[in-house]
C-alpha cells in the first residue's frame, strides 16, 4: 500500500541509493553534505531552491493502513534507531567506556534485528529503507549522544504504548510487546549510564504520578517528534486512529 | 481518593473517552452521586459500559496483575525497611521501583473497585528457598531482578486478552515500566540489562522456570536466517523479551504465597 513519490532530479540525495543499503560509514557525510548545500543554497539561486523545496521534491512514504500501517510505523522507528546507533559506534564518541560500548554495540545489534525483522515480517509492503539526518547532533560528545540515545528509547517506549491498542491482530501485538520491554531495557540503561544509580531509570518525567504509568503516544503524536531526523515525510494519515 | 485518575488517565490516550460514556457529566454524575463505598463498583461498570468487555474479563487481566504488584510491592517495602539491607547507594533506584510498584497497587485496586482481590500473606521465602532475602543483599538483589523480569513476561503475557482495548493501552504503560526496573536490577547485578537466552544470571536454580522460553530466536514464523547479518543466537533473543502464560505465572508465583 505504499505510495512513494520518488524526486524527480536523479543527482537528488534522496534519489540517489533510495533502493541500495547505505554504506555504514556514509550517513554523517550524507547528512553534512546535504546541509552544506543547502546553506548554500540560501544564497538564492531560483533553480536550486525549486530542487530543494520540500513541496516540490520530498519524498513521500505512505505508511498505509491497518495492521500493516502500524507494523509500518514501527519499522521507521526501528530504521531511526538502528541508524542511529550505527553512527554511534562507527563514530564512538572519546573516552567511550567499555561498558558504554558494550552497551551501545547490543543496542545498535537489537535494533538492527528489530529492524530487520519488521522489513521481513512486512514484505512487500514494507516501505522502503529511509535516510536519515543526524547532522544536528555531535557525536564526538558523549552527552549528547546519550541524550539523544535516551530520547530515541524513550520515544520508542511510549510509541509502542500508545500504538499497541490500534492493533488488530493478536499476535502482532505480543509482537509488538515482546519488543517494547526491551525498548524500555534500553531506555532504562541509556538513562543509567547519563545518571547512574539515580531514579533516572524509570524517572518522575517519564513515569508519571500519581499511578506509575510510563508514557503512550499516539503516531500522530510520535511522528512530529522525530521528523527531524528523517530524511523524508512520512504520510501517517491512513493508520488507525 | 483517586477516583478520577484512571479516567483521566485513559483520557490521554483516548480523547473521546467521555463520548463513550455517553458525556462527561454522566461520567462524573454517576461516580459523584454514588457513595464512597459504592463509588469503586460504578467505575467498574464504566469500564463494562466503554469497552463492552465484560466486567468479568478485564477484571480477571487485573486481578491477575494486582496479585504480583501486591508481590512485588510488599517485597520492596520490606527489603527498603530491613536495617543494613540494601547498600546505600542502591536505595534510592530500590526506593524508586518500590514508589512505582505501590502506585500500580493502588491504580489497579482503584480500577477493580469491589472486584479488586484481597492482598494475601507472603512468604518471600518462597518456600525456604530464599532464606536470607531480607539478610543479604545478593539474595534481595537476585529476587528482586526475577520478579521484575518475570512481571514484564507476565503482563506481555496478557496483552492478548485485552486487544483493541483502553485497558491495555494502561497494562502497557505498567509493563514498560517493569521493564525499566528489570534492567537496572540486572545491571546493579552486574548483568546485562536484557535477558541473554534462557539464562537469568547468576538467579538461584529455582528461578530457572521464570526464564524458560526466553532463548526463543524465531519471531512471527520466521527463524533468525531472517537476518542479513549473522547474529549469535544470544544477541538474536536478547532483542526480544518472551511472554509466560498465566498458568506458567501462576505456578512460579505460589511458592510466594504463605
Amino acid at each position: 500500500m505504499s505510495k512513494i513519490r520518488i524526486p524527480h532530479e536523479p543527482n537528488h540525495p534522496l534519489a540517489e541509493g533510495l533502493n541500495q543499503p547505505m554504506k555504514r560509514g556514509t550517513f554523517l557525510k550524507f547528512a553534512g553534505a546535504t546541509f552544506a548545500t543547502s546553506t548554500m543554497l540560501l544564497a538564492g539561486c531560483k533553480e536550486y531552491e525549486d530542487l530543494f523545496n520540500p513541496k516540490i521534491k520530498e519524498l513521500v512514504v505512505d505508511l498505509g493502513s491497518g495492521d500493516i500501517g502500524i507494523l509500518n510505523y514501527a519499522y521507521v522507528l526501528e530504521q531511526l534507531e538502528a541508524a542511529y546507533y550505527i553512527q554511534v559506534m562507527t563514530t564512538p564518541y572519546p573516552g567511550m567506556s567499555a561498558e558504554e560500548k558494550s552497551i551501545l554495540t547490543d543496542l545498535r545489534d537489537h535494533e538492527i534485528i528489530h529492524r530487520d525483522f519488521f522489513k521481513k515480517a512486512l514484505g512487500d509492503k514494507a516501505i522502503p529503507a529511509l535516510r536519515f539526518d543526524f547532522s544536528k547532533i555531535n557525536f564526538y560528545d558523549r552527552t549528547s549522544v546519550l541524550t539523544q540515545a535516551a530520547y530515541f528509547e524513550d520515544d520508542g517506549v511510549a510509541a509502542y504504548n500508545g500504538a499497541g491498542k490500534l492493533i488488530r491482530n493478536v499476535d502482532y501485538l505480543v509482537l509488538a510487546g515482546k519488543i517494547v520491554s526491551v525498548e524500555a531495557r534500553h531506555a532504562s540503561a541509556i538513562r543509567d549510564l547519563l545518571n547512574p544509580l539515580s531514579p533516572d531509570f524509570a524517572g518522575d518525567d517519564v513515569v508519571s504520578s500519581p499511578n506509575g504509568l510510563d508514557l503512550a503516544r499516539t503516531p500522530l503524536q510520535t511522528l512530529p517528534r522525530v521528523a527531524a531526523f528523517i530524511a523524508a515525510k512520512i504520510n501517517a494519515d491512513n493508520l488507525p486512529k | 481518593m483517586n477516583l478520577f485518575n484512571i479516567i483521566r488517565d485513559i483520557e490521554q490516550v483516548d480523547p473521546e473517552v467521555y463520548e463513550r460514556l455517553n458525556s462527561r457529566r454522566s461520567a462524573f454524575g454517576m461516580l459523584g452521586k454514588a457513595a464512597l463505598a459504592a463509588a469503586p463498583l460504578a467505575l467498574g461498570s464504566v469500564f463494562q459500559k466503554a469497552y463492552g468487555k465484560t466486567n468479568d474479563a478485564v477484571s480477571d487481566v487485573l486481578n491477575f496483575a494486582l496479585l504480583l504488584e501486591y508481590l512485588e510491592s510488599e517485597f520492596y517495602q520490606l527489603g527498603l525497611a530491613a536495617a543494613g539491607l540494601i547498600p546505600a547507594a542502591n536505595r534510592a533506584g530500590f526506593a524508586q521501583i518500590s514508589k512505582h510498584e505501590a502506585q500500580h497497587v493502588a491504580f489497579l485496586k482503584e480500577a477493580l473497585g469491589m472486584a479488586a482481590i484481597a492482598k494475601p500473606e507472603f512468604d518471600f521465602t518462597a518456600k525456604g528457598n530464599f532464606n536470607d532475602v531480607f539478610t543479604n543483599y545478593g539474595t534481595f538483589a537476585a529476587v528482586a531482578q526475577v520478579l521484575e523480569d518475570t512481571g514484564v513476561r507476565a503482563y506481555k503475557g496478557q496483552a492478548g486478552s485485552l486487544l483493541g482495548t483502553d485497558v491495555l493501552t494502561l497494562a502497557l504503560q505498567i509493563h514498560s515500566v517493569e521493564a525499566r526496573h528489570a534492567s537496572f536490577v540486572r545491571r546493579i547485578r552486574g548483568q546485562k540489562g536484557w535477558i541473554v537466552g534462557n539464562d537469568g544470571g547468576a538467579v538461584p536454580a529455582v528461578a530457572a522456570a521464570n526464564y524458560a522460553g526466553e532463548d526463543n530466536t524465531a519471531q512471527g514464523g520466521l527463524d533468525k536466517a531472517m537476518f542479513a547479518a549473522a547474529y549469535s543466537d544470544a544477541t538474536v533473543s536478547e532483542a526480544f523479551d518472551e511472554i509466560l502464560t498465566r498458568e506458567q505465572v501462576i505456578a512460579i508465583a505460589t511458592p510466594f504465597l504463605a
